[in-house]
């Protein structure tokens, strides 16, 4: 029995959610084995044999493999897959892109955002938005996986030495290029790591008014997070969006500003361990799931918090 | 070029999911079902195409029991030409369902496929990526914004840093997010119009895929509830609780 974990990474650095992945396989037993498959991504290998527990780190280095196109990266992991008993990837949306392509050409399921593992073929996992946890057993040969970050703790970055194993084989499909990107540039820490998450929703009336929520969160260290409601608005880009289809978190603290609590957004943040409400509306369902809650308009109480802290 | 969309048949998303007391599954007896969100936004991209005079025609699939005729229906009203729905009561898993819209594409041969990035029900979000696998075609997945330029579409997806732009060679597979579009609502004499459009029936024998199950539900149970907390009066109180009670910051 073996894993093999794709590495989450950007050519430069493994991504976190690759070391909660790794402690899932850890579980799961046996060797783990790590890709990586990018182009100039040899400092993401060397990061990868030193994560604690990791056996061998494969490296496709090839341009083919630069953009992580599902195209071409799924024929190379479904070639190299059929030596494992396991392939996992984290849930984020690469792995999500990239491992139903990978069980397809398999000719396997894929079992969606991992929340705990039971035994090597029996797995845990959140359905209708998180009001349901399912347990289902894998009658394949192959379980391809994607692993839910907040369900597996990190392990540790270091202390490993794993081999560094040259792959070869070039896919590439010829079918898709990538054209380019805008990727939000931000100082604070990535919402899916943060310990501290504040979150604003409609109730901010506007993107400037995050900024209310920008100066309570550098002074946390916190990651800045929004609802589907206030990124439909406009408020704020896509990537700060917290819920069933947005980023899953469950940081030490979440602090919940001006969000009424959709089923949907409390399906990406009630995980967290301790939740504080600050809402207008002493009725908003977000109150049935915060452990501190307070009914004040948030322009008075956020500013306030801010001064206290 | 004609489009193929797909609908799937779900539990209303304004619908409390209760779990079965035997823990065999959640309970879906006499709750509303409806069309899945995110091919509701499938659907209005794919009519919206039409529109635009991109797209000749619109055909719309579902997977399902008799009953998924209804949302097909509804995707007739929004504009959809017409509608195909693969009958079968069992458990239709996702490699499957990619299974049996692989054999409606290679008789329907679309230039685009257009359909939600997930079901709201199973959460799984993998057909659009499977199928796309099987047909040997590129897919644009977790889309916000679909341009189609000659035998190329270009597809800006909602990735966890930001927004990643690819271009696809068609036939090519968009997977819907939630900000590609606002679907719009079904008028009347267009609910009576769709009535009249064609909606053909098969079964997966007649398209040779054998339902075939790969994993095996042992049980539903629902989550951990969070413990109902208090309220504080004051933001002296709540910075009070957090730092000498929860001690997080």
């Amino acid at each position: 029995m073996a894993t093999l974990i794709i590495a989450e990474h950007d050519n430069q650095s493994l991504k976190g959610a690759t070391l909660n992945a790794v402690t899932a396989a850890t579980q799961i037993g046996g060797d783990i084995h790590i890709l990586v498959a990018g182009a100039g991504c040899q400092a993401v290998a060397d990061e990868a044999s030193a994560v604690a527990g990791v056996t061998k780190v494969l490296l496709a280095d090839n341009a083919a493999y630069e953009h992580q196109l599902a195209e071409n990266v799924s024929l190379l992991v479904a070639e190299l897959g059929r030596d494992y008993s396991h392939v996992i990837a984290p849930a984020t949306t690469a792995g999500k892109n990239l491992m139903p392509r990978v069980a397809a050409l398999l000719d396997v399921a894929q079992l969606s955002d991992v929340i705990r593992i039971d035994s090597e073929d029996t797995f845990a996992r959140p359905i209708y938005a998180g009001n349901a946890i399912a347990t289902v057993k894998s009658l394949d040969a192959i379980k391809v996986i994607t692993i839910r970050g907040t369900g597996f703790d990190a392990v540790a970055a270091e202390g490993g030495s794993a081999a560094i194993e040259t792959v070869t084989a070039v896919h590439d499909a010829g079918i898709s290029s990538f054209i380019g990107e805008e990727m939000a540039k931000s100082d604070r820490p990535e919402l899916t790591a943060a310990s501290v998450i504040v979150s604003g929703g409609r109730g901010m009336g506007n993107g400037e008014n995050f900024a209310l929520l920008e100066s309570l969160a550098d002074k946390l260290g916190a990651a800045v997070g929004a609802s589907r409601a206030a990124v439909d608005a406009g408020f704020v880009p896509n990537d700060m969006q917290v819920g069933q289809t947005g980023k899953i978190v469950a940081p030490d603290l979440y602090i919940a500003v001006g969000i009424s609590g959709a089923i949907q957004h409390l399906a990406g943040m009630k995980d967290s361990k301790v939740i504080v409400a600050i809402n207008k509306d002493e009725e908003a369902p977000i109150f049935s799931v915060a452990d501190y809650g307070l009914v004040a308009d948030l322009f008075e109480a956020v500013p306030e918090l801010d001064a206290k802290l | 070029m004609k489009v193929l969309v797909t609908v799937k048949r779900v539990i209303d998303y304004n619908v409390k999911v209760r779990v079965k007391s035997d823990n065999s599954d959640v309970d879906l007896s006499n709750v509303k079902m409806a069309m899945n969100p995110f091919c509701e936004i499938a659907v209005e991209e794919a009519v919206r195409l039409k529109e635009a005079g991109v797209a000749s025609e619109v055909v719309v699939v579902s997977l399902g029991p008799q009953a998924a005729q209804e949302q097909i229906r509804t995707a007739l009203a929004l504009g959809a030409d017409r509608g195909i729905l693969v009958q079968s009561d069992e458990n239709l898993e996702s490699l499957t369902v990619a299974k049996l819209l692989a054999k409606v594409i290679e008789e329907e041969q679309p230039g685009l496929v257009i359909m939600g990035k997930q079901a709201i029900d199973t959460d799984n979000n993998q057909t659009g990526q499977m199928l796309a696998a099987l047909t040997g075609m590129p897919q644009g997945t977790f889309a916000s914004e679909v341009k189609v330029s000659g035998d190329k579409v270009q597809v800006t997806r909602e990735v966890d840093g930001g927004l990643q732009t690819v271009e696809l060679s068609m036939p090519a597979i968009v997977t819907t997010d939630l900000r590609l579009n606002e679907p719009r609502y079904a008028s009347l004499p267009n609910i009576m119009k769709a009535k009249r459009k064609t909606l053909d029936i098969k079964t997966p024998e007649d398209l040779g895929v054998a339902v075939k199950a790969h994993t095996q539900l042992l049980k539903v149970e629902p989550p951990a509830e969070r413990k109902a907390g208090i309220k504080v009066a004051s933001v002296e109180e709540l910075v009070d609780k957090l730092k000498n009670e929860a001690k997080v910051i």
